[in-house]
């Protein structure tokens, strides 16, 4: 990718977070129920219509929709997402506390993912329509059935119940309770990852290269090794970032079994209290962050393989 | 006799055909084939363990868990086809506008596709659920709102390659409406593939549905659902096991019966696509 693609690209983002702050921002200004009122009795007080009205005017709820807006984006731009209406914390402390916990679990999880599915679908791929083959096909098609939160409750059940390794409670971020809920999601996910390993791998294979390597008497491990696994890699990079983004939005429901305070944790407590600055803040990062790993992906492609460099 | 035949050609196809009509008939007929009512409380048997009286065990509420899987069968197949109808329907149709238009509609409805790709779906159904007010068709709609790009970029790009065909320009040169042109020329030639692509999804589309009510975003209490149930189950995972293990079974066994289904459609209608 060149420069002026990449110019391109960031234009291009900065259009899609506009598109997507306003779409929340509208869902919020219609979704039934009124922030001041539940932000107010959530202090356990019964709120009087002056004091609603004033929160109201606090918070800037009176002034069209628009202005709200407006004034919102003007925040953001410096650097101020507002203030949780049920923590009373910035926005912006809250969703950077967050994000480490969430960051460590989805990068534990990626590498366990790593680990299940290149073996396993290399296996697959090299004794094509052999048992092996079966077995690891039947279970990928099993991984892609099973809802993740019910290997979650069951990974929780068997360690946390029956064998006591964990605590049940959650809470805590050490090493030892990021284990299951990492394994809980690379589970889910080593299902699509294995199959692509697999199809990346036997196209490799049934290349005319391979078929030449094999005439001139080269060891089938050699030609594996050497040339077929190095190549199959490339494809397999991307789409590693691209589980990497959709993983940091996608661990609310694991997050929420075990207890783990991350981000998506954080996101469905905020939606279930109707604290809309916070929602806002998390849409807008996620958003951020996945589409900028994806560019990143993206430019790191070209570097990868030489063969788009000399295209340039 | 040619059904027959079909049928007795594509083995697969049929017994995963008749295991999903086998699950429609247990939604259909729920109230004949469940021992108890789904929310019929009795507080003094309440968690009880699987036995004789409870094959499957009671809840926290002494409601049988057995009822209440197999009225959940209800919940879980009217709401997944409502939203794989209801993304087809948009997608697609949404899809033929901007292939078949082009230009300012086009653009319109592709960069409102775009932005939604550009961004992890669940994260924004989980908003929109969660904003709209938590219950069945809100979660249907949250799905469908973030669902239907694919079904929309998929039939853009068949009405594309259609459009090139001799038999559209004969068509138009001869006159007929842009509208039969569209039914009776583009349609056709592409509804194969869509509706191969809305069997595959079935599965999948029931599994985020079934998030989504384990998230609290979906189905309310006390409806009986089987994302819903794990949930309520989840406070009792060392006194009452039994609460999680057969909803998760419900689920698992239907998606999979469902994704086969799915994938002998798709080897019957298109044996290209894999």
């Amino acid at each position: 990718m060149n420069k002026k693609n990449t110019g391109r690209r960031l234009v291009q983002i900065v259009i899609v977070l506009m598109g997507i702050s306003f779409f929340t921002f509208g869902l919020t200004y219609l979704s039934p129920g009124d922030p001041a009122e539940i932000m107010l009795t959530e202090c356990g007080n019964v709120p009087t219509p002056e004091l609603l009205e004033k929160t109201r005017a606090e918070l800037g709820l009176d002034k069209p929709f628009l202005v709200q807006y407006g004034t919102w984006l003007k925040g953001v731009m410096t650097g101020d997402m507002g203030t949780s209406y049920s923590m009373k914390v910035p926005v912006v402390d809250k969703l950077v506390s967050c994000f480490r916990p969430t960051l460590e679990l989805a990068l534990a999880s990626l590498v366990i993912m790593v680990l299940i599915s290149v073996p396993l679908g290399i296996l697959s791929a090299v004794y094509r329509n052999k048992w092996v083959d079966y077995l690891v096909r039947a279970l990928t098609f099993l991984g892609v059935s099973v809802p993740n939160f019910w290997i979650g409750l069951i990974l929780l059940s068997i360690f946390g119940v029956t064998l006591r390794w964990v605590t049940v409670s959650g809470g805590s971020t050490d090493f030892k309770s990021l284990i299951l809920p990492a394994v809980t999601l690379a589970i889910a996910m080593s299902a699509k990852y294995t199959r692509q390993v697999r199809i990346a791998v036997l196209e490799e294979l049934n290349q005319d290269y391979v078929t030449g390597a094999r005439m001139r008497g080269i060891r089938e491990r050699t030609i594996l090794w050497k040339h077929v696994l190095p190549n199959a890699m490339l494809p397999l990079v991307t789409l590693l970032g691209l589980s990497l983004g959709s993983l940091l939005g996608g661990t609310a429901v694991v997050e929420i079994i075990y207890n783990w305070p991350g981000m998506g944790s954080m996101a469905v407590k905020a939606i279930s209290c109707r604290d809309y600055p916070l929602v806002q803040g998390y849409v807008l990062w996620i958003a951020l962050l996945y589409m900028g790993i994806n560019l990143l992906v993206d430019l790191s492609y070209t570097r990868l393989d030489p063969r788009l460099k000399e295209e340039r | 006799m040619k059904v027959l035949r079909f049928l007795k050609n594509n083995k697969q196809f049929t017994v995963f055909l008749l295991l999903a009509l086998a699950i429609a008939a247990i939604a259909v007929f729920a109230p004949w084939i469940a021992p108890r009512d789904p929310y019929d409380a009795v507080m003094s048997d309440s968690l009880k363990e699987p036995g004789s009286t409870y094959v499957w065990g009671t809840d926290k509420l002494g409601r049988d868990v057995l009822s209440r899987v197999i009225y959940g069968t209800r919940s879980s197949l009217t709401m997944t086809l409502c939203l794989v109808a209801v993304i087809f329907v948009v997608g697609t149709a949404l899809g033929i506008l901007a292939g078949y238009f082009g230009g300012a509609v086009d653009a319109v409805i592709m960069r409102i596709a775009d932005m939604m790709i550009s961004f992890p779906g669940l994260v924004l159904a989980i908003a929109i659920a969660g904003l709209l007010g938590p219950n069945m068709v809100n979660a249907v709609i949250a799905i469908s709102a973030v669902s239907w790009t694919k079904y929309a970029r998929l039939a853009r790009s068949m009405v594309l390659k259609i459009k090139q065909n001799l038999y559209i320009e004969a068509a138009v040169v001869t006159g007929t409406k842009r509208g039969s042109i569209i039914m009776k020329y583009v349609i056709p030639n592409m509804i194969t593939t869509m509706v191969v692509t809305a069997a595959t999804d079935i599965g999948t589309m029931m599994l985020e549905l079934a998030s989504l009510s384990f998230l609290g975003f979906g189905a309310q209490a006390p409806t009986p659902e089987w994302g819903l149930m794990l949930n309520e189950g989840r406070t009792y995972i060392s006194k009452a096991p039994w609460l999680m293990i057969y909803p998760g079974i419900a689920i698992v066994v239907v998606v999979v019966v469902f994704n086969m289904l799915g994938d002998s459609i798709r080897d019957i209608l298109d044996p290209k696509q894999e």
